[in-house]
């Protein structure tokens, strides 16, 4: 694999890949973003959400999840793509609970900040309202359930960087909910606020306690600039 | 849970030798012998094999038949699909209801009966069908159901041995060519064997035969892309969960043709080099387990398995039954195999391709239950004259499973190319007004197209074929197809997991009367969303029952549309309910 390079094109421009990364990789370095929520850079990919599906020579494929191929044509920023990016983000703000004005994470949510991008204006879905306990029995940890989009980042990170396993889905389908490893709760589990699970949630499912409001609001990553403009800054003209 | 169920939890693990892979048997085991998996038996499970707890519980609350909470001694699990609702299912759900004196969904207050629908359990051709505790009673009558109660109250788990309805017929109403006997089913495994494994791939790929679940990838290049792949071993994995509903030709071929079934897997084991062979076996098929394991036996004892088969030295092959719990999803091939594997049945992303990287990581090549016959049959008697039947594209015979409004529901076997016509003429299905073709995954047929022909170059299909009469609500088939997807929607990808739950809700409306037309232009919009940004099949076929229907009837739907701007999805009436019912009286009407 030494030095050899792999040349694909992103939306009509030439993107150069290294061996086994992906498609999604491969545009972050390049400065060419690709819309995505459960894919963390520090995390095996999940292929959860779909957001970064792109028309990969004539076909939907997520670019997470992609290998990056000699001579693919990959589709990414088009509108028939944005619509369809768009309407995922709808369905997760209303299979949950998201009040933005008054979420903790706002301004830090990564869904909230990609509703802003993909320009969704409001839901057009009637919403779901579901009913789920706030798991409030950990110290430092409190686990919003109603705020979860299943992106399993935290199933991952647990697993994976933490060596813990503390997070499982329970359920299938639309009645799937996050699951931690303790009947009592996050509380009765080894769960630590220094551990990479509760790091990673992209939304205000799992938050630290007293925590919250050290940057305030208005001064937050995605109150200064969109979602993907440190990605797209790494562009060269 | 006392200690001794602990201790009894560990031995059933350590019959699976604590194998981890092996953990949707041993959950099987253990809801079987407790009716239910407590939280002591999911922490037992997990100490023994040492792994966390959340990891039984997710696995566990994935499949339909495993239950966390005890329920009755006494699971009646009654079939809701269109077939059943039109012969009568509501009906026997209402008599059960009296019988027990409990509702669907709940359990008796003795724990004797739980009382539950289900999604469809291959049964289509006799329905109204139920399972009750794993054995499968077929043409229940509301009638019936007082003697079927009686039955299991006197009795034991599993019933007396006679009861009323429990019969499953036997349903191949016409035989072609390949079934068609008198034939030894092992010619093809001992004509395979007179040559090299790569001769036999060359032999199938010139049979151009292609898989029967209904995707129709050749069997021969599959073969030969998995012999290809380097692994630690190679498997063989033969996908009997047809979970499709309408398909029940899978049961058919396991009842009355398993050792053709089970040579087919045995030559591709030879072809393939692999000493593995797994059949994954419906949960709702667990009553064709004990046969299955007979016929296995059987063939040990004859040397059609294990080691030096049919004397040929150094070829040793053994097939193991997996029994599945109640997932339509697991007839996906990678979530088959993640499955296989004792875990959710998720699908995987691809690539890898499990011709690659399948089963425990190994190159694994699926296939139907019907291609594995197809290939037998094709061996025994040669690839030229497998490919005199059929198209040019579709070569053989398909096994058509016809069920509904038709005078002789069963299953035929027909050479490819057949017209939906011609089908129906066999059926007795001449007066149909609309065809469900390759079931709610597949596509609505209407009468100006009933020239189309079953081919993959056509109508391709996996064999369920559902005939409706003009007298069937068609959208409120849409409608229950829609439900269908979200009672199977594995979760994992937002799309399908929310997208079935709107699509559903979208339907609704319009089933209703209370679409508008940018609502149903909405939901078609949406269908089309959930299509293209699926993870796997089932997001990406379940908008079909809508879409489809739309295409070819859009005259039903126009016949059901509001031609106003504008109708709220809540009635003020259902807004206000609520209120209503905490005043206690209904609002004042306006003077208009």
């Amino acid at each position: 694999m030494a030095g050899e390079i792999i040349r694909f094109i992103v939306d009509g421009v030439d993107v150069d890949a290294v061996p086994g990364q992906s498609i999604l990789e491969a545009c972050d370095v390049a400065g060419i973003y690709i819309p995505r929520l459960c894919y963390h850079p520090d995390l095996e990919p999940g292929g959860n959400c779909r957001l970064c599906t792109c028309n990969v020579n004539g076909r939907n494929i997520a670019a997470c999840i992609t290998p990056a191929a000699q001579g693919m044509r990959v589709e990414n920023n088009t509108t028939s793509l944005t619509d369809d990016r768009r309407t995922i983000i709808e369905m997760l703000f209303v299979e949950g609970e998201h009040p933005c004005p008054y979420c903790v994470a706002s301004g830090d949510c990564e869904l909230q900040a990609l509703g802003y991008r993909l320009k969704m204006a409001a839901p057009t879905q009637p919403y779901r309202w579901p009913r789920r306990k706030i798991d409030a029995t950990h110290p430092d940890i409190t686990l919003d359930h109603d705020r979860c989009i299943l992106c399993s980042r935290c199933i991952r990170a647990s697993r994976m960087e933490d060596g813990k396993t503390i997070f499982g889905f329970d359920g299938r389908g639309i009645t799937m909910t996050l699951n931690v490893d303790a009947e009592g709760g996050l509380g009765d589990t080894q769960m630590k606020a220094i551990d990479k699970a509760a790091h990673v949630c992209p939304v205000a499912c799992i938050v630290i306690n007293r925590d919250s409001y050290r940057v305030p609001n208005g001064s937050r990553r995605f109150d200064k600039a969109p979602i993907g403009s440190d990605i797209e800054a790494r562009r060269k003209p | 849970m006392t200690t001794d169920d602990e201790a009894a939890v560990e031995t059933i693990v350590g019959e699976f030798a604590s194998d981890r892979s092996r953990l949707l048997d041993i959950v099987e085991a253990v809801q079987h012998r407790f009716g239910f998996v407590s939280d002591t038996a999911v922490h037992a499970m997990a100490a023994r094999l040492g792994i966390h707890a959340v990891e039984i519980e997710e696995m566990v609350s994935f499949y339909a038949f495993f239950d966390r909470q005890p329920h009755g001694h006494v699971r009646i699990r009654l079939s809701r699909t269109p077939i059943s609702i039109m012969r009568g299912a509501e009906d026997v759900a209402r008599a059960f209801e009296t019988a027990l004196g409990i509702g669907m969904g709940e359990t008796s207050a003795d724990g004797g009966f739980t009382l539950q629908w289900t999604s469809d359990i291959g049964m289509a051709d006799q329905e109204p069908a139920a399972l009750v505790n794993g054995r499968v009673l077929t043409r229940i009558a509301a009638a019936d159901v007082p003697a079927i109660v009686a039955a299991f109250r006197d009795g034991h788990r599993e019933g007396p041995q006679c009861m009323p309805n429990a019969v499953v017929r036997s349903s191949l109403v016409q035989a072609g060519p390949l079934l068609t006997g008198p034939f030894d089913p092992n010619d093809g495994l001992r004509a395979a064997l007179t040559m090299t494994p790569d001769a036999v791939i060359a032999e199938i790929a010139a049979s151009k035969l292609r898989g029967r679940g209904g995707a129709g990838f050749p069997t021969g290049t599959k073969w030969r892309l998995t012999r290809k792949s380097p692994g630690r071993e190679h498997i063989v994995a033969c996908n009997a969960d047809e979970g499709e509903p309408g398909t029940f030709k899978d049961r058919v071929l396991l009842t009355e043709f398993s050792d053709l079934v089970f040579a087919g897997v045995t030559i591709a084991g030879y072809a393939l080099g692999a000493r593995q062979g797994l059949v994954y076996l419906r949960g709702e098929y667990a009553y064709l387990w004990e046969k299955l394991q007979a016929v296995l036996r059987s063939r040990r004892a004859h040397g059609l398995l294990g080691a030096n088969i049919c004397g040929h030295a150094g070829f040793d092959f053994d097939i193991r039954i997996q029994l599945g719990a109640g997932a339509y999803i697991c007839g996906e091939e990678s979530a088959m195999i993640e499955s296989l594997e004792g875990k959710r049945g998720s699908p995987r992303d691809r690539p890898p391709y499990p011709t690659e990287r399948g089963y425990l990581q190994q190159p694994t090549a699926v296939d139907n239950v019907e291609t594995y016959m197809c290939a037998s049959r094709s061996m025994a008697k040669g690839a030229a004259w497998f490919r005199g039947f059929g198209t040019v594209a579709s070569t053989g015979t398909k096994l058509m499973c016809v069920s509904g409004d038709c005078a002789r529901p069963g299953v035929y076997e027909v050479p490819f190319g057949i017209t939906v016509n011609d089908l129906l003429d066999l059926a007795g299905g001449d007066g149909a007004a609309y065809v469900q073709v390759s079931g709610p995954s597949g596509q609505s047929v209407a009468p100006k197209d009933f020239g189309r022909r079953i081919a993959y170059e056509d109508l391709s299909t996996g064999g369920s074929t559902m005939v409706f009469g003009p007298q069937r609500d068609v959208l409120d088939i849409a409608l229950q197809f829609a439900e269908f997807f979200v009672a199977e929607s594995c979760g994992w990808c937002v799309p399908c997991r929310v997208g079935t739950t709107l699509l559903r809700e979208g339907m609704e409306k319009i089933v209703a009367g209370r679409a508008t037309l940018s609502d149903i232009a909405a939901t078609e919009t949406l269908a089309h969303t959930v299509v293209r940004m699926s993870r796997c099949g089932l997001g990406q076929s379940a908008p079909n029952p809508i879409l489809t229907t739309m295409r070819s009837f859009p005259e039903l739907y126009e016949a059901r549309m509001q031609h106003t701007a504008f109708v709220p999805r809540v009635t003020l009436q259902e807004a206000l309910a609520d209120a209503v019912q905490a005043q206690g009286r209904e609002p004042v009407a306006e003077a208009v």
